[in-house]
């Protein structure tokens, strides 16, 4: 049986410190009811605890989260998953800027669009690798310094003029992957990335995400399948590498 | 192209005494020195490292500044020259390690220290208590109590937490990845030792130095290597680096050379590839997002913890410092422009920032015109190089002062400002293990504890000569200071009178 909360007019600091009591106590399970605007959610907990959302959370959403599953019946703000360790946000909404920004592992899912910023500083360390996926189209500045992890732009219901995502995307990334369903303009990217075809070990990745992706949202696999994507690749490791006197 | 630069240093070896035992060339780590039936130097890559001088048991070896290398200029210095050179071979940025060495005005070096004569007594430290402890952290405005029936006294205000240090000195953020984990293993068993801290700057927490989190401040900068919610909690505080001193408003780049197994785990990203801090939090785009930011990571720390704030010293520091009080940080910390790194460009680290002495009076009277002083301690960093410098700093009204290249040199550094090479003879600024082995922990941390020992010992000298037993009566007691050789509008900005001048 979960735990309900009545959170209407409730203040961020006394939501998160019952939460997090009662995680201590053992509960796993929670739902948030009349949610607007509160910040921190999911804030450094380190149990798999299940959240559900219902109302639009405020600002950093599941920073430093080491384990949960929160569910976001609505819109979410900025700055979510940020820093964040191990879980999954599944986001039945839009979400908006600065996105996963220096995330370490990790699953945040979005039905909507993104803002600027997404997937900024995201990193990888052997099999812990973090992964964004937006089914609508993303500000400027996606997968900006990206460090590691996947990132995947759907665009899944957008008009052939609209792009995937703003200007300078993937600027300054030396890590990581961004996989994109249909074309890129590559006017739009960032000096240190390049367009690349798929191979065997993308097919694989894209299908793991995109099944668990469709599952979620409610989706058909085959119709999210049915444009081709692209992947955009850092040329460098070390994009700097070359830039100082010794 | 081969290189037209002249060599800066040359390495003169008394032949006639060398005994050929080659220690000098498995001490070099430049590959300065070369044993080719006797030891030959290549003057060119000598950095006056000073390794090869103090391992030569004969004391054979000498480095010289190479006078004739360049003609005469006071304008065109011989560094000015040589940087040109390097940027005309190679197109780059230069980079410098430590921090600004050039002969701008020491402002500590034009204060005075006052003294008790006749009419009031000094205390002798040798024979009476002193008191050095300082706590960090919000302080209340003020305090409510209640007697109970029985007559005890007891404390109704909730106190915010307060980290005690013995002494009012702690350790700059240096990361691993800029030092070896020995460096880091000495500083974490000095900070210990003396009842301080060590701060990890932003490279992450080797879980070696797990043990010692009672006196370490962990550190989130905007590249937010290895943080994680047991990180942050494996701390006594925790700060979040705006910026550094020596290099106000860039951000950090760790060579991938330097990313090696251990570093790449502490930091989780892959082995090889750079670890780029950005210049700005890209989370933190004004004093409310640094809010946001300073409450997330009390949530995270389930608010059991000071979180402080470090900034440089720049124009408007002072606006600056009191948002980042208002925005709730329980410490700042202000890095002057003579503050050290491991690697910087050097026309940032030269030309941006300003001096310390006059960033902490501008933050301390702002803070205090404001009636906040209290809702933040303020730590002052950016070349304090003496207790004279600690004494001053806490009289301008810093509560505890920072000192990086000086726990260096404690260690064993030469300041040959090469530290971003990663080739440190010293074992300090390097990751490769040959050479990180030179430094022992152990031995290393009594250098440390010793230093701040003796630094305890002249800080509770100048306490007793001014007539105080605690450096709580020193704090901010700008009036135990006095300028000479100042224009007044430096005395004014320092809010101290010219020496000369009684009460």
């Amino acid at each position: 049986m979960a735990m309900t909360i009545d959170c209407k007019g409730m203040y961020y600091r006394k939501l998160n410190k019952m939460i997090r009591n009662a995680v201590e106590e053992g509960e796993t399970e929670f739902v948030l009811d009349n949610i607007n605007g509160q910040r921190y959610i999911g804030n450094g907990i380190n149990e798999k605890v299940k959240i559900t959302i219902n109302g639009v959370p405020g600002n950093d959403l599941a920073m430093f989260m080491n384990g949960p599953t929160l569910i976001v019946n609505a819109n979410a703000q900025d700055t979510i998953a940020n820093t964040m360790n191990a879980g999954e946000i599944i986001v039945h909404g839009s979400a908006g800027d600065v996105l996963g920004y220096g995330m370490r592992g990790g699953k945040l899912y979005i039905k909507g669009n993104v803002g600027y910023r997404t997937g900024i500083h995201m990193k990888e360390y052997k099999k812990q690798i973090p992964a964004i996926i937006a089914g609508g189209v993303a500000g400027d500045f996606c997968g900006e310094y990206m460090a590691g992890g996947i990132l995947i732009l759907l665009g899944l219901n957008k008009d052939d003029d609209t792009p995937i995502a703003g200007d300078y995307f993937g600027t300054g990334m030396h890590g990581g992957v961004i996989y994109v369903r249909g074309d890129v303009d590559e006017s739009t990217l960032g000096k240190e990335v390049s367009v690349l075809e798929l191979d065997k070990k993308d097919d694989k990745t894209l299908k793991k995400h995109l099944t668990e992706y469709c599952e979620h949202f409610g989706l058909n696999y085959d119709d999210v399948m049915r444009k081709p994507f692209v992947k955009l690749l850092p040329v460098s490791t070390r994009p700097y590498g070359n830039m100082y006197a010794y | 192209m081969s290189s037209q630069i002249p060599p800066e240093f040359t390495v003169e070896i008394d032949y006639d005494k060398c005994r050929r035992c080659r220690r000098c060339v498995m001490n070099c780590s430049f590959g300065c020195m070369q044993f080719k039936d006797k030891v030959v130097p290549d003057h060119k890559k000598c950095v006056a490292c000073h390794r090869c001088v103090t391992f030569c048991p004969e004391g054979v070896i000498t480095i010289k500044k190479n006078e004739l290398a360049y003609k005469e200029s006071a304008n065109w210095t011989p560094e000015m020259r040589q940087n040109i050179l390097k940027q005309a071979e190679t197109g780059g940025i230069l980079l410098s390690g430590m921090g600004n060495p050039r002969p701008q005005q020491i402002l500590w070096d034009h204060m005075l220290i006052d003294a008790c004569q006749v009419t009031n007594p000094s205390i002798d430290p040798l024979r009476e208590p002193m008191e050095l402890r300082t706590y960090l952290g919000r302080k209340p405005n003020h305090l409510e109590f209640t007697r109970g029936d029985n007559g005890d006294i007891k404390l109704e205000t909730t106190l915010q937490p307060q980290v005690k240090l013995d002494i009012p000195i702690v350790f700059a953020a240096m990361s691993y990845g800029a030092l070896s984990l020995n460096a880091h293993k000495a500083l974490a068993m000095a900070a210990k030792k003396s009842g301080t801290l060590m701060n990890t700057g932003e490279g992450g927490l080797h879980t070696d130095l797990y043990p010692y989190a009672s006196n370490i401040t962990v550190q989130v900068a905007s590249g937010r290597f290895g943080v994680h919610s047991e990180y942050l909690n494996t701390s006594a505080t925790v700060e979040i680096k705006i910026g550094q001193g020596a290099k106000p408003g860039i951000g950090g780049h760790l060579p991938g050379e330097k990313v090696g197994d251990e570093i790449s785990k502490t930091r989780m990203i892959p082995a090889g590839t750079d670890a780029l801090s950005p210049a700005p939090h890209h989370d933190i785009y004004s004093i409310e997002d640094l809010s946001q930011l300073i409450y997330a990571i009390k949530e995270a720390t389930d608010y059991t913890k000071p979180v402080g704030v470090k900034i440089s010293a720049v124009h408007n520091v002072a606006a600056i410092a009191s948002g980042i009080v208002r925005a709730g940080a329980d410490i700042v910390t202000i890095d002057g422009f003579r503050g050290g790194t491991g690697a910087a460009p050097m026309v940032i680290r030269d030309n941006v920032g300003i001096p310390i002495e006059l960033a902490l009076a501008a933050v301390d009277q702002r803070l205090r015109d404001e009636g906040i002083r209290n809702n933040a301690s303020i730590l002052c960093a950016g070349s304090i190089r003496n207790s004279g410098d600690v004494a001053k700093a806490i009289a301008l009204g810093a509560d505890a002062v920072v000192i990086g290249t000086g726990a260096l040199i404690a260690l064993g550094c030469r300041v040959c400002q090469k530290c971003y090479t990663g080739n440190c003879a010293w074992g300090i600024a390097t990751q490769k293990p040959e050479l990180v082995r030179r430094l022992d922990p152990q031995l290393g941390a009594e250098r440390l504890s010793n230093l701040l020992t003796g630094w305890g010992y002249e800080l509770q000298e100048i306490l007793g000569s001014l007539g105080v037993n605690s450096i709580e009566s020193l704090r901010g007691s700008r009036e135990r200071l006095r300028g000479i050789d100042l224009d007044e509008q430096t005395l004014d900005l320092l809010g101290i009178k010219p020496a000369g001048i009684g009460q």
